[in-house]
């Protein structure tokens, strides 16, 4: 059966649509999780959510001496987010565009939102900005590589590197989920994550301490709508990262066909692999501390090892 | 029509030198930009006739030059490199019509300026040793002179001298592999050479590809022989630095490329594992420089050595892979790299046309006294952002449309199951990786240092915007970072042809026709032209988004800092302090040089009176290798000094000891 293009344009609709709810819903979902596993009951899971509505009510402001780039920025990450979310293989294996759905096309989709919202640390002109731009390009500097060569690892396994056709290969190889290859990369792709998403041990995403902010210093002066964009537009990398390592590690659910039975048990299982992920990263948050800044980079070398290695294996192994 | 054309250009720009030389001080700058830039779009013209036909036009005038002649060939490789050029020339000799410096509008750097466009242009053309080392030498010593135009400078004359010295080692190398290739051949022409290769003894063979990679290689700024570059792309004049970086180097690309794959018919595997090599270390040795340096025109200058860097591992994986007779992988290499030196020049030219905009508006192009350029120059700082998203490789931009490519082109390589040549393109994998972040870091720091926040000095708060000419020159050179971003398939058929001329032998296309970029062979596909039309929709959401329940107009407020009232410029981060986390992490390879003087009260030692932070970071290439031998070279010089100390009684009695000698030998 042949996807037509509506339906493609349809599925992508409802991924944007899924991240566009899911992804402040993970973040809920996390929050929910650290605070049972602390003992407390927590605010209720679609709290970020409701924060976004109140954030987009409120008025515009700009800070400091920023110019253009300040309210732009968040438009960047969004849009740049939402194009990856668009094309990427989250409840079908047919998304529109699904052609040039790349894998390089998708982390330097990732690229631009850091970078935008980066300079728009800078363009603040305050100490707090610069800090935060400077810590989180240092982290983006070591994380995007390990990023990079994992996805690559896989790739070179499939001998693609079209999302929607390394998911298809694993489907049609499930042996292949469980070769030392695809541990590898899985293992330097979760590391990734965890930066990539500003989570404990590298970022304290709940932290308003000074001197240990990297994201929250970078976007201080973000209020109102903007910072709603801002949230959103993590909230969806995050959803989308989880996503993506759930679909290229674990495929099986997932839509292969454009029936509308399919896509509903596609979104429904994606919720559950993202729910289930994002459960576990909260819970490792509670039980480990947040590194100090220049022990972020080792971890994020041994991805970056973790990914060669996953990457010799798969030279070493495919005929 | 192509010959005519050929021809037409290169007296063009003669006559660009001759009218910068000869004309009244207010006719000499436009009369020469106007000459200069016709020769930039007939060579152009030229070049994309050779490309489109695939027929290589030949020009021979014995007059010339004496005993030899001159002979030129526009073949499609050439005819990327001459095509390349003309964009560049043309670009900067638009953007020299305005540069108010009083040093470029002098006789002598207003005729240089064109001579120097010319022997670019004419240098891809050039088809015989004799006319390739003329062309050469006229491209050395035009670009050393015009460096020279800054000689009331200490930094200026210092980097003059390293570049005169690197050039003309390399030229020397390059012309005892012409002379060993050429003396075996039996004929100075590139046709005599070629039609000889195989008959060459393999040593020999290796031996001129060693000679011809390392002189290439120093003009191309790979490591360890790239010192030069980073002392003498800054130093020189804005529309000069942009030439340097936007066309010469990629010269070096072209003279290894011709050697190797023409010349010498593709040789050795190990030729092009170092090639490969060489790259791979250069990518990341002046990636990590460009994201630790705070001196604008030096991060760019090193940003070049990565860029090169990734066209050389591009180049070696397609002399590996064509060696090992894997044509069309082989071809999709050359093509990727080809692509990357193309966009590579349009963007640096254009980034250090916009480095020299703003050394002029503030008088320095130091970061840590940079900042709020982007509300005293917007249109520089616009086409200065277009050009740096485009080298971060961020899709619709053309950077990141090369390299995808090359990482395909390494990716299928692997499929060659050779396992020297495997090791080669992980590395090259691993190395295009770490200098994606690594580049992302050094231009976000760039452009949020230089032209966001609050002014650092007073002169940047003073500075005012570039003339219409010098921001039409960057224009120029903006417009192809976003056209070949979203349909870089309109070039590549006319790389394909520059790719089969390289590797001999018609080409298999390795890419398929259409806008975006296809592999043959494969469905892999990017089609930027549609995630372009994405991104802006996305845009367009979003901005509705953000409306959606307020629509008044944004109010100002001042930023948070802590409670304090004030936020002076002091507070800012600096490229200095931006740099510093980086510069910890690598801290084993780029080895900073840091003192802290702290100097204490009259009073008490317990209390300090000032604090003096001083970080330096030197080449460590040039500390730990180019040191040693100048300081070797300067103690061999006071030894020979020794023996001479201008007493004629001495030199009368070295001649007659030499005379006895040479009648004890001959006797």
């Amino acid at each position: 059966m042949t996807a037509s293009p509506l339906a493609a344009a349809g599925v992508s609709v409802i991924q944007l649509g899924a991240a566009v709810t899911g992804g402040p819903l993970l973040f809920g979902l996390m929050a929910k999780v650290r605070a049972r596993a602390e003992g407390r009951s927590g605010a209720p899971i679609r709290q970020p959510l409701l924060d976004l509505r109140k954030l987009a009510g409120k008025e515009h402001i700009h800070g400091g001496h920023s110019s253009v780039v300040l309210p732009l920025a968040p438009l960047v990450l969004v849009a740049s987010t939402a194009a990856a979310v668009a094309i990427a293989p989250l409840i079908s294996t047919r998304p529109a565009l699904g052609r040039t759905s790349d894998a390089l096309v998708v982390v330097f989709l990732l690229l631009l939102g850091s970078v935008a919202v980066a300079l728009a640390g800078l363009d603040t002109g305050t100490a707090f900005g610069g800090m935060g731009a400077s810590r989180a390009m240092t982290i983006g500097a070591l994380a995007e590589p390990a990023l990079l060569v994992a996805v690559l690892a896989l790739s070179i396994q499939a001998g693609t590197s079209n999302l929607p056709r390394l998911v298809s290969a694993t489907l049609a190889h499930p042996q292949w989920a469980a070769s030392p290859e695809r541990l590898l990369a899985l293992l330097a792709l979760v590391i990734v994550v965890f930066a990539e998403a500003g989570r404990i041990p590298v970022d304290n995403p709940s932290t308003h301490l000074e001197l240990t902010m990297i994201h929250e210093a970078m976007v201080l002066e973000y209020a109102g709508p903007e910072l709603a964009l801002v949230t959103l537009g993590e909230a969806m990398r995050l959803g989308l990262l989880l996503s993506l390592v759930a679909n290229l590690f674990f495929p099986w659910g997932i839509a292969a066909t454009g029936s509308v039975l399919w896509l509903a048990v596609g979104l429904a299982v994606l919720a559950a692999k993202t729910a289930a992920l994002a459960g576990v990263i909260a819970f490792l948050e509670v039980s480990m501390a947040k590194l100090r800044l220049f022990r972020v980079p080792e971890i994020l070398s041994a991805a970056f090892v973790l990914a060669v290695l996953a990457v010799i294996t798969g030279l070493a192994v495919t005929p | 029509m192509s010959a005519a054309l050929l021809v037409a250009g290169l007296g063009l720009g003669g006559g660009g030198a001759a009218a910068g030389a000869v004309l009244p001080a207010r006719a000499r700058v436009p009369g020469a930009a106007v000459l200069t830039g016709a020769a930039c779009v007939v060579a152009c013209a030229a070049a994309a006739g050779v490309l489109t036909s695939g027929k290589p036009v030949t020009v021979h005038s014995a007059e010339i030059l004496p005993l030899t002649g001159v002979t030129l060939s526009l073949d499609p490789l050439g005819a990327v490199f001459v095509l390349t050029t003309a964009l560049v020339g043309a670009a900067v000799s638009c953007y020299a019509a305005g540069y108010p410096a009083r040093s470029m509008k002098s006789r002598p750097a207003a005729g240089l300026l064109p001579l120097f466009i010319t022997s670019l242009l004419l240098v891809p053309a050039a088809a015989s040793i004799a006319t390739f080392m003329a062309a050469w030498e006229l491209m050395a010593l035009s670009s050393l002179l015009l460096l020279l135009t800054g000689h009331r400078r200490r930094e200026a004359r210092d980097a003059a001298q390293w570049y005169a010295v690197m050039t003309h080692a390399g030229a020397a190398a390059i012309l005892l592999a012409f002379v060993l290739m050429g003396a075996h051949a039996g004929g100075q022409s590139f046709a005599a050479i070629r039609a000889y290769a195989g008959g060459l003894p393999p040593t020999v063979r290796s031996l001129a590809f060693l000679l011809a990679l390392a002189g290439f290689a120093s003009k191309a700024g790979a490591v360890p022989v790239h010192v030069w570059l980073p002392r003498a792309h800054p130093e020189a004049p804005g529309p000069v630095s942009a030439l340097m970086s936007g066309a010469m180097v990629n010269l070096g690309i072209y003279g290894i490329i011709r050697t190797g794959e023409v010349l010498l018919g593709g040789g050795e595997l190990w030729w092009w594992l170092m090639v490969a090599g060489i790259g791979v270390v250069s990518a990341l040795f002046g990636a990590l420089h460009a994201a630790a340096s705070s001196d604008l025109k030096r991060l760019l200058a090193y940003s070049t050595v990565d860029n090169m860097g990734l066209v050389l591992i591009g180049v070696g994986a397609s002399g590996a892979l064509a060696v090992t007779r894997h044509d069309a992988l082989a071809a999709l290499a050359m093509v990727a790299a080809l692509f990357q030196m193309m966009n590579h020049a349009a963007f640096k030219g254009c980034l250090f046309l916009g480095a020299g905009s703003v050394q002029h508006a503030a008088g320095t192009r130091d970061l840590d006294q940079l900042g709020g350029l982007l509300r005293r120059l917007p249109a520089t700082a616009a086409l200065f952002g277009v050009a740096a998203l485009s080298i971060c490789a961020l899709p619709p931009f053309s950077g990141f449309a090369s390299e995808w490519l090359l990482v395909q082109g390494l990716l299928r390589g692997f499929s060659a199951h050779s396992a020297a040549t495997a090791a080669a393109l992980l590395a090259g994998v691993a190395a295009l990786a770490l200098t994606g972040g690594l580049t992302a870091a050094a231009f976000v720091k760039a452009f949020g240092i230089g032209f966001l926040g609050q002014p650092r000095t007073p002169a940047a708060a003073a500075a005012d915007e570039a003339a219409p000419a010098m921001v039409a020159g960057m224009a120029l050179l903006a417009v192809p970072c976003v056209v070949l971003g979203v349909i870089p398939g309109v070039v590549m058929p006319l790389l394909a042809r520059a790719a089969g001329t390289a590797l001999g032998g018609p080409p298999p296309d390795p890419v398929r026709a259409g806008t975006g970029l296809g592999l043959a062979g494969s469905t892999d596909v990017i089609e930027p032209a549609l995630l372009a039309l994405l991104l802006t929709a996305g845009l367009a959401l979003a901005w509705a988004l953000a409306r959606i329940r307020t629509r008044a107009r944004a109010r100002r407020a001042e930023a948070w800092g802590c409670g304090r009232e004030l936020q002076t410029a002091r507070m800012q981060y600096t490229a200095t302090s931006f740099a510093e986390p980086l510069q910890r992490v690598f801290e084993d390879v780029l080895r900073p040089d840091r003192d802290l003087d702290v100097s204490h009260l009259a009073e008490s030692r317990y209390f300090e009176d000032a604090l003096r932070y001083h970080s330096r970071i030197d080449d460590a290439v040039e500390r730990g290798w180019y040191r040693p031998l100048i300081s070797l070279a300067g103690r061999w010089g006071e030894v020979a000094r020794r023996a001479q100390n201008g007493s004629m009684h001495r030199y009368l009695a070295y001649g007659f000891a030499a005379l006895i000698v040479i009648l004890v030998v001959l006797a």
